[in-house]
């Protein structure tokens, strides 16, 4: 088992180097360089000026070096000028009242745990990051908990009787749930609970206040939205699965042993039933990724989605390539989890 | 709750109707159909596949699902109608009072429950006990049907254990609460014989140790035989004869019954002399039964005007106990007459040797753990397998499930290299040609019939567009319209019409399925045909058919036929020679004659003694192997059998533990793998006695 996790580290760290690298390249695109020089040195500045200024903030390496610079495996240029006092360069950036070479560090990249700077938040990486991963973290965490028990229970309900009535129902809901993507869900929450003009005023349309404490008013929309568009896809997994193992023929044992149908549903079916729809589930935190971009625009949530809008759109390199390795490891550990889960939910592909 | 008491039967089926609800139309699926079981007795329920025997069984669990419904007649269980009984005492009585064994044992327990708590659930919801008093019983139950360390057992999963140790642990969650009556519904079907002799032995003993009454549904004629005291044959959802074992088995009084006996190779059978007789034409779907009586359409003895001109009734027997027949004719049918109309034929003399095994080899290296790949496994799947095969000969391949039967197929065909040894045909080294480098001649020359003919047909290809794809493959043909007239002809080799050609195979049946996969491999002019199991799959009256169309083609092509099973009642009908397969190695290898009489390898002796046969005259030694077939990944040292050979104590010394015994020839001819001294075979009895009539 140990060593099953450990190659599936290697993997994930394998994954994530591919990933930042294409990330990297992309972002570094000279064109890309070159706004990014304008924004920070001022829109009329000259191509000359342009190339000077890449060159004094470390810009200017190949490209190879320069990732190498970020990972922290190759030593960053440092710009100094005629008196050897540092004006630029990779280790510099962020830091000021710096007046000797020597007070730079020579590496300074992901493996000595600095994440950059951004260019457009003005502060270091690794503290946007910390901040917006940990409200996104909550969004998630009470999406999660919404969603996943609710998904479950409406896809066992579904799925014990198929073809009843409530299996058509429920099938119906969690077909239309599924179908509504959270911006047209989202703006219909707003407009039903919160619009001030026509609506019930129930709850905030804007999560912002969430920042300093969640309460049930101003979080319960931004929640409902992530959690109503997963559920339906988890529920209709969870129903087809189940559906099945109502059919196979251990089941037809258990029932002819005279067990309860309750007992056959919760003891029998719940498990194996499990097993399908659980990798589903899994696959879901990615999913939420994205869906919280839209859903934090829309309910004004300072979150990681946030973040990664803010950075795409100000080309900040540095919390682009954070949040994808952010993005990288959420899938890679959601995917681990899942494949032990599943293993632990089916004892035939146990790992010995 | 408590057992009801009551005195008379146990289960009385009067006059039982169950149709399925289709949005087309109603299925009738049993009609008219009665029985009775008395305390202790066992009844076998008879049937080919889709007779309602199985609905029967339902019907008395009373789970007949959304579409099923009771329409007539009565289930009375010791004396209480069913139907009239609520979902709650319906509850009391399953598990508790009637119990069920499943065909699948794999399938039927649940995969992700340990073995304990499946067993323990039985009488917790029934009797009330604690956990660990139920726990102490199913210890006892375990102990009961011979598993061996039942404390390991109850902890572990059911895909932990084999095919034959699930089917025991059914067996002991169906005794788990001393039912009154046990519905066993093909319980052995899924099972290697040998496995199936310590099976049916284990529900005899079990069934007189706590007085359970039995209904048992089989397919298998010499099984119920075994097992049964009365016997009820089934035939398109009515039952057509019922009686005791001995009336329907000596006298039947059927025409059904009687042809069913003649379709299935009996001792004395012979391909030439007393070939087996088909019944001719198909079992009418549920929906297109004829008027009448339902077998007339395929009966010898049918009457126009009489036959089909009313709904048939069971009478009376006169003078037999309790036998009664749903006929109209059986007090007129000359039931002594001899067969009509089998044709015989001549044996064809074997040609030149076409193909020769030396010392084929086949190893596969397996991880034995999927992550620490540095120490492989070897698993032996054939061991020096050598032998001849010629011209216009059947050589039966015998053996039960993982002896490498398979294995030596995929080998021979080409889709496996050997490790070691050679194979020739024709003088020509084969055995390390893939089947994509191989010549067309030599892959149109070996072709194999496939087991189950239900998957190897593409279901998407109408049945003349795939017997096309092989000749174009093969080449045969120079036009499109020569492969065209060769198709048609094809199907006229296998007997079927030749409007099959534009057929879906969905609309075939598995005998005429069967066909076209015979057809299909005889395409290309094949002169060495591999049958694995070809007709294992299919229901007992078309086996008879298929079995002779096959030998027809042999006969007139001269092919050589390498007929893979395991039933060695088939095999002792068509086969010339037969050879024995055990873990890999050949253990015996001679004419059918040889091998079917003493001196015998001592699993062939085993595996012959566990074959069904079902033919009251005949007297049978029972010899019921311990314990599983080990792994071929973990074989025993020295002999492969030694593991479970009953004559082991007679070779001295520990010989068969450390050596791997040489082929022995005994006669001209017949050679067996063992350490035993001629004296010791010498005093081998035969295992089938045939009593004298």
């Amino acid at each position: 088992m140990a060593f099953f996790i450990l190659r599936r580290l290697g993997v994930m760290l394998l994954t994530a180097l591919c990933m930042t690298f294409v990330v990297f390249l992309l972002t570094n695109l000279p064109p890309n360089l070159e706004k990014l020089a304008k924004t920070q040195a001022g829109s009329r500045i000259t191509d000359t000026e342009v190339t000077s200024w890449l060159e004094r903030n470390g810009y200017a390496a190949p490209i190879l070096l320069r990732y190498g610079e970020w990972l922290g495996v190759w030593p960053a240029d440092l710009v100094t000028d005629a008196e050897g006092t540092p004006i630029g360069g990779r280790c510099l950036r962020g830091r000021s009242g710096i007046t000797s070479a020597d007070e730079v560090p020579r590496y300074c990249g992901v493996i000595q745990g600095d994440w950059g700077y951004s260019t457009k938040y003005r502060v270091g990486v690794a503290e946007i990051i910390g901040e917006r991963l940990a409200r996104t973290g909550i969004l998630m965490f009470w999406a999660f908990a919404t969603m996943v028990p609710l998904a479950l229970i409406i896809g066992v309900l579904a799925g014990m009787r198929e073809g009843s009535g409530l299996d058509r129902s429920l099938s119906t809901f969690s077909i239309a749930s599924t179908s509504t993507p959270e911006y047209v869900s989202g703006v219909i929450f707003v407009v039903v609970f919160a619009s001030s003009m026509v609506g019930l005023k129930w709850f905030n349309g804007s999560a912002k206040s969430a920042v300093d404490g969640v309460t049930f008013e101003n979080f319960t929309l931004p929640v409902a939205t992530i959690a109503l568009y997963g559920m339906g896809y988890i529920a209709r997994m969870t129903r087809a699965s189940m559906a099945e193992v109502m059919t196979a023929q251990y089941i037809r044992t258990a029932r002819l042993k005279g067990v309860k149908f309750s007992t056959i549903v919760l003891r029998h079916a719940l498990r194996n039933a499990l097993i399908a729809p659980f990798t589903v589930i899994m696959l879901q935190f990615p999913w939420l990724l994205t869906g919280v971009v839209i859903v934090e625009a829309l309910f004004v949530y300072p979150g990681f989605g946030n973040a990664l809008v803010e950075g795409a759109q100000n080309n900040d390199i540095d919390l682009l390539l954070a949040v994808s390795v952010v993005a990288v490891v959420v899938v890679l550990v959601t995917q681990l989890i899942s494949d032990i889960g599943y293993a632990f939910l089916n004892p035939r592909i146990r790992v010995s | 709750m408590t057992k009801w008491d009551h005195d008379g039967p146990i289960l009385e089926i009067d006059k039982l109707s169950i149709s399925f609800f289709t949005r087309m139309r109603e299925i009738p699926a049993v009609m008219d159909f009665s029985v009775i079981v008395e305390p202790g007795e066992a009844v076998g329920l008879v049937g080919e596949s889709g007779c309602g025997k199985s609905t029967v069984a339902l019907g008395v669990m009373q789970d007949l699902g959304v579409n099923g419904r009771v329409v007539g007649g009565s289930i009375k269980f010791k004396g209480r109608d069913l139907a009239s009984m609520g979902e709650e005492d319906l509850r009391d009585l399953r598990g508790n009072e009637i119990a069920m064994i499943y065909q699948e044992p794999m399938a039927s327990l649940n995969p992700a429950m340990r073995i304990g708590q499946q067993l323990t659930e039985v009488p917790m919801i029934h009797e009330d006990v604690s956990e660990a008093e139920a726990m102490k019983l199913a210890l006892q139950l375990v102990e009961d049907v011979r598993l061996p360390d039942p404390q390991r057992i109850l902890r572990s999963y059911p895909h932990q254990l084999s095919g034959g140790q699930q089917q025991r642990i059914v067996i002991a969650m169906a005794l788990m609460s001393k039912p009154s009556l046990l519905i066993l519904d093909e319980p052995t079907t899924a099972l290697d014989v040998t496995v199936e002799a310590g099976i049916v032995d284990l529900v005899k003993d079990l069934g007189k140790k706590y007085g359970t009454s039995m209904l048992f549904i089989s397919h298998n004629l010499g099984l119920v035989l075994e097992t049964c005291d009365r016997i009820c044959v089934m035939y398109s959802g009515e039952a057509v004869e019922r009686g005791s074992i001995k009336d329907v088995f000596d006298k039947m009084r059927h025409p059904y019954t009687q042809a069913l006996f003649r379709s299935i190779p009996l001792p004395g059978a012979d391909k030439n002399a007393r070939p087996l007789v088909a019944i001719p034409g198909n079992f009418p779907l549920p929906h297109e039964r004829p008027p009448g009586c339902n077998f007339g359409p395929r009966c010898d003895y049918f009457e126009a005007g009489r036959c089909d001109a009313q709904d048939i009734k069971m009478t009376d027997v006169p003078g037999d106990d309790r036998h009664e027949s749903r006929c109209l004719k059986f007090q007129e049918i000359d039931w002594a007459a001899p067969v009509q109309g089998a044709a015989t034929s001549q044996s064809t003399p074997p040609g030149d040797v076409v193909l020769r095994m030396e010392n084929l080899k086949k190893y596969y290296e397996v991880a034995a753990n999927a992550l620490f790949s540095s120490h492989k496994k070897v698993v032996k799947a054939n061991e020096t397998l050598s032998f001849e095969a010629r011209e216009s000969e059947t050589l039966a391949i015998v053996g039960e499930s993982g002896c490498g039967k398979s294995t030596f197929a995929k080998v021979l065909m080409g889709l496996e290299t050997a490790t070691d040894g050679k194979i020739l045909l024709d003088n020509r080294e084969i055995q390390d040609t893939p089947i994509q480098a191989r010549d067309t001649k030599t892959v149109s020359d070996i072709q194999m019939v496939f087991q189950n003919p239900f998957d190897t047909l593409n279901p998407s290809m109408t049945v003349g567009r795939q017997i096309m794809r092989a000749l174009e493959i093969f080449g045969v043909g120079k036009s499109e319209a020569e492969r065209q007239q060769r198709t048609l002809e094809l199907l006229d080799l296998v007997k079927l019409p030749r409007e099959f050609a534009g057929r879906m195979p969905r609309q075939l049946s598995g005998g005429q399925k069967q066909r076209v996969g015979i057809a299909r491999a005889f395409a290309g002019g094949a002169r060495i045909v591999v049958a694995d199991e070809p007709v294992s799959a299919l229901d007992v009256s078309v086996q008879a058919a298929v079995t002779d169309l096959l030998l027809e083609i042999q006969r007139e092509n001269k092919t050589t036929l390498l007929f893979i099973a395991h039933d060695l009642s088939i095999v002792r009908y068509l086969s010339d020679r037969v050879m024995v397969m055990y873990l890999g190695h050949v253990v015996e290898l001679g004419s059918t004659d040889q091998v079917f009489s003493p001196p015998y390898h001592p699993y062939t002796e085993a595996l012959l003694s566990a074959v069904p046969i079902a033919d009251t005259r005949v007297k049978k030694k029972r010899i019921v192997l311990e314990g599983d077939i080990p792994s071929a990944m973990d074989p025993p040292p020295g002999c492969p059998f030694q593991t479970r050979c009953r004559w082991k104590d007679r070779v001295p010394g520990n010989k068969c533990e450390t050596e791997v015994p040489p082929m022995v020839t005994l006669a001209e001819g017949h050679s067996v793998k063992c350490h035993l001294s001629a004296e010791a075979f010498e005093e081998m009895q035969p295992v089938i006695e045939i009593a004298a009539e």
